[in-house]
């Protein structure tokens, strides 16, 4: 673009602007000193906003122009300075992980942050089986996060089963809603897909909230037993059948928020193993397959029903996995944790990573929630930050922070797959 | 040039028959008793203009739309209404319509799955058949699918339908949108396979005069009916062939 016709293209969108800004911003009604109402004008807030806009509408059209067209279908130059250093980023981010609870100045406060981390980290890794993977829109994933939740805490309420026998109940209860979900959906595809994926998870919380007797409605179930370490509580007895006990160490109550961290960690890492094995296995590669285009799928054979199914149960299974450890670690559940925004959560941390990649997805989950912990000081500013900076990935980055597809199978190197190249939805 | 159709033997099951199938999408009715058959080791061409029910037809013998009336039989054994990844288990292959190619995956991939879904063991003799087929293909192992040009992406959804060693290949416009040199070198790699490995060819086209050129026998389908029958020459020398396919005298 000319500069001239850069400068006409960022003086319209700061019209646009201004028309927003004029009435949104521009004029306030207050109350006056005689209770009346009077209007204040701020003309120069407007000013500036409109100038942000223009400035920044110029940035981008100065940012997209330096693209130059490129001769090649390799992966661009940014792609490819980002795989190299994807190359020892994911290593140091899993050893990071690993000795967080060991390095020095990492107290409850930031443990509890990794867990959070973690816990979301997880619960993308298994949305992302479903949207990345096989590319099935599901906008109610957190309702196999609550099943799994409300699994653990019913049966360890009733039953009094622990922790380790709850978890793999979670799990399949949540696999099998997940196939329960999958058979009226079979046939859909893309919005009408979303649709009655959302409606699925509003019904499960819907349900949660009104079936009083099993799951206490509003009030959710409180006093839900904390995990044990292989039978051994952690509690702060010095009896020798405790784990502070047992091992005979000072007790703390941090041993049980690094048990609790390495446990998350663990069962983020199976989502990972599991779902990087099966990429690589005829499943994995059906999946991906599905997601690239349906109808050919069907002409090669393939059974779109078990392909579909086994997606929305993995996916779900990792979901209900994680909903039981969210049980065991808040001790207290409602259906308040359940609501849309967790699912609009998890799946913008899908689509920010870029679909289909398990390190993306990590990133991500690490600046979306990691980060929306450390602007906590901003308070309402924190919002704008975190509306701006999505604004700004999907400007420089329009397929995730790692757009490109790694081939499952190659002949010597491999060579990634930019996603540059291909339009929005295709591929 | 196609060679001489194979001879068959009086009472030999065909590999393909279509007896009497009706079928449809709601209120449309896209075939109406359709009658044909596919003898082992013959390439046969189904020929029409737009909306004939030839792409129908081809799905109908995968499954999918559910045959209202009739039967399909596969080398004798009934198939009507079975799922299309049954069908396609049993040594059915399509290259379908608008060659729809994974354009993420790499050519390797692409193949690959083509055998995956079916066959047992290993996917390598059946690649190098492709790549001889193709050698294009081998060339492009690397690339992105989506980033091949068309004719390239029609070789790869042909390779990757013979991935599963198929009994009956299906081919639904092979020549769609592309130059014809291209859509020459494809046929020619069609008769050659053909000749070589004897494999089964159903051929939908709406270029009738290649494709009578190279089957061995032809239907012609107008609004969903059989109206004429016959070896790929006779039908290519008839008026009304020529007339209503062929663009007049200049064929």
């Amino acid at each position: 673009m000319s500069p001239a016709a850069a400068i006409r293209d960022a003086a319209i969108a700061a019209a646009v602007a201004f028309g927003l800004f004029a009435m949104l911003v521009g004029l306030r009604t207050e109350i006056g000193p005689q209770s009346n109402l009077i209007l204040r004008q701020r003309w120069a807030a407007v000013a500036i906003l409109c100038a942000i806009v223009f400035l920044g509408r110029l940035l981008i059209t100065w940012w997209l122009g330096r693209r130059a067209l490129r001769p090649t279908t390799a992966a661009g130059p940014w792609t490819a300075r980002l795989q190299q250093a994807g190359r020892l980023f994911a290593p140091a981010m899993l050893a990071l992980a690993l000795l967080l609870p060991v390095l020095p100045g990492v107290g409850r406060y930031e443990l509890d942050v990794g867990i959070l981390v973690l816990t979301y980290v997880m619960l993308g890794w298994g949305l992302n089986i479903v949207v990345g993977l096989a590319g099935l829109l599901d906008l109610g994933y957190v309702a196999f996060y609550a099943i799994g939740a409300y699994s653990y805490a019913i049966f360890a309420q009733y039953f009094g089963l622990s922790f380790w026998i709850c978890l793999p109940i979670a799990g399949i209860l949540a696999a099998f809603w997940g196939v329960l979900l999958g058979f009226p959906v079979l046939r859909l595809r893309g919005d009408y897909l979303a649709i009655v994926t959302l409606a699925f998870g509003e019904i499960i919380r819907v349900v949660l909230l009104n079936w009083t007797e099993l799951t206490g409605g509003p009030n959710g179930i409180s006093g839900i037993p904390r995990p044990t370490f292989f039978g051994l509580p952690f509690n702060a007895s010095g009896d020798p059948d405790s784990f502070a006990g047992f091992f005979g160490l000072e007790p703390s109550p941090s041993h049980r928020v690094i048990f609790l961290y390495y446990l998350i960690f663990a069962l983020a890492l199976l989502t990972n193993w599991v779902t990087l094995r099966l990429r690589r296995q005829p499943l994995g590669r059906a999946w991906e397959a599905l997601r690239e285009d349906e109808i050919a799928c069907r002409a090669l054979g393939i059974n779109i029903t078990t392909t579909k199914l086994t997606a929305f149960a993995l996916g779900a299974m990792f979901g209900g996995f994680a909903g039981a450890f969210f049980a065991t670690r808040q001790a207290f559940i409602s259906p308040e944790s359940f609501t849309f925004i967790e699912s609009a959560i998890i799946l913008a941390i899908v689509v920010l990573g870029g679909l289909g990649s398990q390190v993306g997805v990590a990133v991500a989950a690490l600046v979306m929630i990691g980060g929306f912990e450390v602007f906590r000081g901003l308070d309402e500013w924190r919002m704008l930050v975190f509306g701006g900076a999505m604004v700004v990935i999907m400007v420089l980055r329009p397929r995730g922070l790692v757009g490109t597809r790694t081939p499952s199978i190659a002949l010597g190197k491999r060579r990634a797959i930019s996603g540059d190249l291909v339009g929005e939805g295709h591929g | 040039m196609s060679g001489k159709p194979p001879p068959r033997a009086s009472g030999a099951t065909p590999m393909l028959e279509v007896d009497r199938v009706s079928a449809g999408y709601g209120a449309v009715q896209a075939l109406s008793e359709v009658s044909l058959h596919v003898d082992p080791g013959e390439i046969v061409t189904l020929i029409g203009a737009n909306g004939a029910g030839k792409s129908t037809l081809l799905m109908t013998v995968c499954g999918a739309p559910r045959p209202r009336g009739g039967r399909i039989l596969l080398a004798g054994e009934d198939i009507t209404g079975q799922p299309t990844h049954a069908i396609m288990r049993r040594g059915v292959a399509q290259s379908p319509e608008g060659r729809r190619i994974f354009p993420r995956m790499t050519v390797q991939e692409n193949l690959l799955m083509g055998a995956e879904a079916l066959v047992k063991g290993d996917p390598a003799p059946q690649m190098e058949q492709a790549f001889a087929l193709f050698p294009r293909l081998k060339e492009r192992l690397s690339q992105r699918g989506g980033t091949l040009s068309g004719g390239e992406q029609q070789m790869l959804a042909i390779g990757r339908a013979l991935m599963s060693k198929p009994r009956l290949l299906l081919l639904d416009e092979p020549s769609l949108g592309l130059a014809p040199l291209v859509v020459k070198q494809i046929f020619d790699a069609i008769r050659l396979l053909n000749q070589q490995t004897g494999l089964t060819v159903l051929l939908v086209e709406q270029n009738a005069n290649l494709a009578l050129r190279l089957a061995h026998r032809g239907y012609v389908l107008v609004n969903g009916r059989i109206t004429m029958e016959g070896p790929g020459r006779a039908l290519l020398a008839r008026p009304e062939i020529r007339d209503a396919y062929l663009g007049g005298g200049h064929g």
